[in-house]
């Protein structure tokens, strides 16, 4: 069964694969790598000329690796567990100190309706939902809070802004 | 007191919904067990040793009459009748279904309360000092900083799926009332040489199976950069804090691991980034929330009145209550009153339906509506005029909150241990009602004076035992029930981890030893006003320890 992706509020195809370490270049389409793979063969990757995103790991520090991935039109972050919330922080970061404006794609075992929320307020613009959701709930469960106290990285204002008009 | 707004009241109405369809995906099995758990423990839901446990946030201990009644309403209607005043300031039932808490949130955003992330690995609520407004060693009430502090940990996005929970206590005071150096993040309000207010920030506190005084991050941080700085923290903690072993998982082992000078640097980086953005607060949002915490009309002749100084005189009884479960107010005329929840027969911190109905009505006779929760585990009236002291104490009398012991021997500090709780390796209630009984004589607990007995059933600690002046923790030898002592423990100004006197005691020895150790202190001690600490501080354990393993059998 392929993978369900929300994106732009909607469920879309997902024209993105994603390229096991050891797989050769398929002929067509855009890719997703892990990033050891791409610090390995970038060059090589870039000079093939294809759409590359890349798959980081939660635990690796985004200010460090931002100069390596900046230019990539889709950066995935990693949801390797339900309750491990790394990535919400790296989001952030990508989306709002590093004004990241390429797809930015939660990936993992918390993409579900009881979180994409909080993915949407962290700057995640896209969503491959874990293999059972329902994607209808998904997308209303994202309009589940309408009123935030925390300004975050998406354009929802913020309680206390409100206040203060 | 704080009143929401219509924001405030949607996000608590949109949370009961989402947790009432949460609660309905699991009953029809469309939520996994393990999901449901830790989106329940973020609605405060436990699932006990018996029954669920559901804890009911009161964000800094501050509850209305009307809130207290609702608390009354829930105790009867949903629970057998009673509520449990935790050691962070907050409530918890014990008996509700777990089909009926999605009904019980409701009633509580009624009347604006919640248990948002009363649980689970996220941003807990917020403590503070339960005389906050009252005391005279106040700088400055501490009560907005909380209430903003709490709004931005509230579904924080980026904070709600940490390694572990995290506690923060904001304290104003020169005395430290809110343990706050046990805490995740310890705040003192401060004002620096230049007449500013500002923070000093204390990261690293905790209590549990390795407790830890928090260590200083930041001398002085300027008023508006509380949420950026704490923002700082939680995002290096969520970052680095270890998600391999759950026993490491809190930020004290973080900071441990990494140094704190280290530590300190990482956080300064961060903070470095953000602290010029959306996060500062601005001095309108300070005074909006501020001017909900003005004082309350006092009567400017409340220290004319002659009636007081006549009962005093005629009632000793009254007046043996006066010395120990009054504080002094700033305003003349008025006291802060600690209503006692550590009475003959009940479990420290227990209070019932009728107990909370009377205790609304005494608040909106005799205290301007309000009560607050200590994390001693007792209830305070804050604003009580003097001509009001009399007949307040006889109608908590008659509901047995009057006992006159705050600060004494019985008025221990006391996890649910094997009653309720399914971590448990011994009892600590019925160890408490046997300490109770024993020191049951008031005349011997005001020699004994001020001292601070703390109890857990097991080494998470909930009782607080490592930042006893005495310590007890329960543990399991062999099936049975043994108890671990330490001694000079504190979590105020001079906090500090106590010592353990050697090996533990029998469960048939406990309340001896107990004894055995005030024995020593009132043989030892200089004086009446050297407390328990202070001599124990002083002589060291050595004579504790003789005596107390002369006369009780030790395990071997
Ligand atoms: C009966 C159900 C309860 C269970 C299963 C429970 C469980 C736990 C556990 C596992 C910890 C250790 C967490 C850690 O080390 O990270 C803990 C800590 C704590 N609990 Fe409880 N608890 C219960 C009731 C209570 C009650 C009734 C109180 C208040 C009287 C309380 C207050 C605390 C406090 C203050 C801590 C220490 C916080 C710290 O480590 O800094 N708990 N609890
Ligand atoms: S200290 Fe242990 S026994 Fe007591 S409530 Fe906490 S987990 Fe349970």
């Amino acid at each position: 069964m392929s993978t369900i992706l929300l994106r732009n509020l909607r469920v879309e195809a997902d024209d993105y694969t994603l390229l096991a370490d050891d797989a050769a270049l398929p002929a067509t389409g855009k890719l997703i790598v892990s990033y050891s793979r791409w610090q390995a063969e970038r060059e090589a990757l870039l000079a093939s000329g294809r759409v590359i995103g890349v798959k980081i790991p939660n635990t690796i520090d985004i200010a460090g690796v931002l100069p390596e991935i900046a230019d990539r039109p889709l950066i995935a972050l990693d949801f390797p567990a339900f309750p491990d919330g790394r990535a919400y922080s790296q989001a952030r970061l990508l989306a709002e100190r590093f004004a990241y404006k390429g797809e930015l794609r939660a990936t993992g075992k918390a993409v579900v309706r009881d979180q994409i929320g909080f993915m949407v307020r962290c700057g995640f613009t896209s969503f491959e939902l874990r293999e059972g959701q329902d994607p209808a709930a998904c997308l209303a469960a994202i309009h589940e809070f309408s009123v935030p106290y925390q300004q975050a990285a998406d354009h929802a204002q913020p309680v206390f802004l409100r206040r203060r008009a | 007191m704080y009143q929401y707004d219509e924001y405030d009241q949607k996000l608590v109405d949109e949370r009961v919904a989402q947790f009432r369809d949460q609660t309905r995906r699991y009953l029809a099995g469309e939520l996994p067990d393990d999901e449901y758990r830790m989106l329940r423990l973020r609605n405060g839901l436990y699932v006990q040793r018996f029954a669920p446990m559901l804890r009911v946030a009161i964000p800094y201990g501050l509850l209305s009459s009307k809130q207290v009644r609702m608390l009354g309403h829930i105790a009867r209607t949903y629970d057998k009748g009673y509520g449990h005043l935790t050691t962070r300031q907050n409530i918890q039932f014990n008996w509700p279904t777990l089909e009926s808490v999605p009904d019980i949130l409701a009633d509580l955003a009624s009347v604006q309360m919640h248990a948002i992330q009363t649980s689970g690995n996220c941003i807990r609520n917020f403590t503070s000092d339960h005389l906050a407004g009252v005391a005279a060693d106040e700088l400055v009430d501490p009560r907005p900083y909380c209430e903003i502090a709490r709004q931005w940990a509230t579904l924080h996005p980026e904070f709600n799926w940490l390694p572990r929970k995290f506690k923060i206590a904001i304290s104003a005071s020169t005395t430290d009332r809110a343990a706050t150096r046990v805490h995740d993040i310890g705040v003192h309000i401060v004002r620096n040489e230049h007449g500013e207010l500002g923070y000093t920030m204390y990261v690293g506190g905790g209590l549990g199976r390795t407790p830890i005084i928090g260590v200083k991050l930041r001398d002085f941080l300027p008023e508006a950069d509380l949420l950026s700085y704490c923002e700082a923290v939680l995002r290096v903690y969520n970052r680095l804090g270890r998600r391999d072993n759950i026993y490491k998982a809190r930020i004290k082992i973080l900071v441990k691991e990494t140094g704190p000078a280290k530590f300190a640097e990482m956080v300064e980086a961060e903070w470095a980034q953000i602290k010029d953005s959306y996060l500062k607060l601005t001095q309108a949002d300070l005074d909006r929330v501020k001017q909900h915490f003005s004082q309350p009309r006092y009567d400017a002749a409340a220290a004319d009145d002659s009636s007081y100084a006549a009962q005093l005189a005629a009632h000793p009884a009254f007046a043996a209550w006066t010395r120990r479960n009054l504080k002094a107010h700033r305003v003349p005329g008025y006291s802060a009153v600690f209503a006692s929840l550590k009475a003959k027969g009940v479990a420290p911190g227990d209070i019932d339906a009728a107990q909370l109905d009377a205790v609304a009505d005494l608040a909106d006779r005799y205290s301007f509506g309000e009560v607050r929760v200590t994390h001693t585990q007792n209830l305070v009236f804050a604003d009580v005029a003097q001509k009001d002291l009399y007949p307040l104490w006889q109608a908590l009398a008659g509901i047995g909150l009057a006992t006159p012991n705050i600060g004494l021997l019985t008025d221990v500090i006391c996890c649910p241990g094997l009653d309720f709780c399914s971590l448990s390796n011994a009892s600590s209630i019925a160890v408490a009602e046997e300490i109770f009984e024993r020191f049951e004589n008031l005349d011997d607990q005001h020699d004994i004076g001020d001292i601070k007995l703390n109890m857990s059933g097991c080494m998470n600690g909930c009782g607080h035992h490592s930042v006893g002046h005495i310590g007890i923790l329960g543990v399991d030898k062999k099936g049975e029930e043994w108890y671990q002592i330490t001694l000079g423990g504190s979590s105020s100004n001079d906090a500090s981890l106590g010592d353990r006197t050697g090996p533990s005691v029998s469960r048939a020895d406990i309340a001896d030893a107990v004894q055995n150790l005030i024995e020593t202190y009132l043989a030892e001690r200089h004086s009446e006003d050297e407390s328990f600490l202070d001599c124990y501080r002083r002589v060291g354990m050595a004579p504790f320890k003789t005596r107390l393993y002369a006369k009780v059998e030790a395990e071997a």
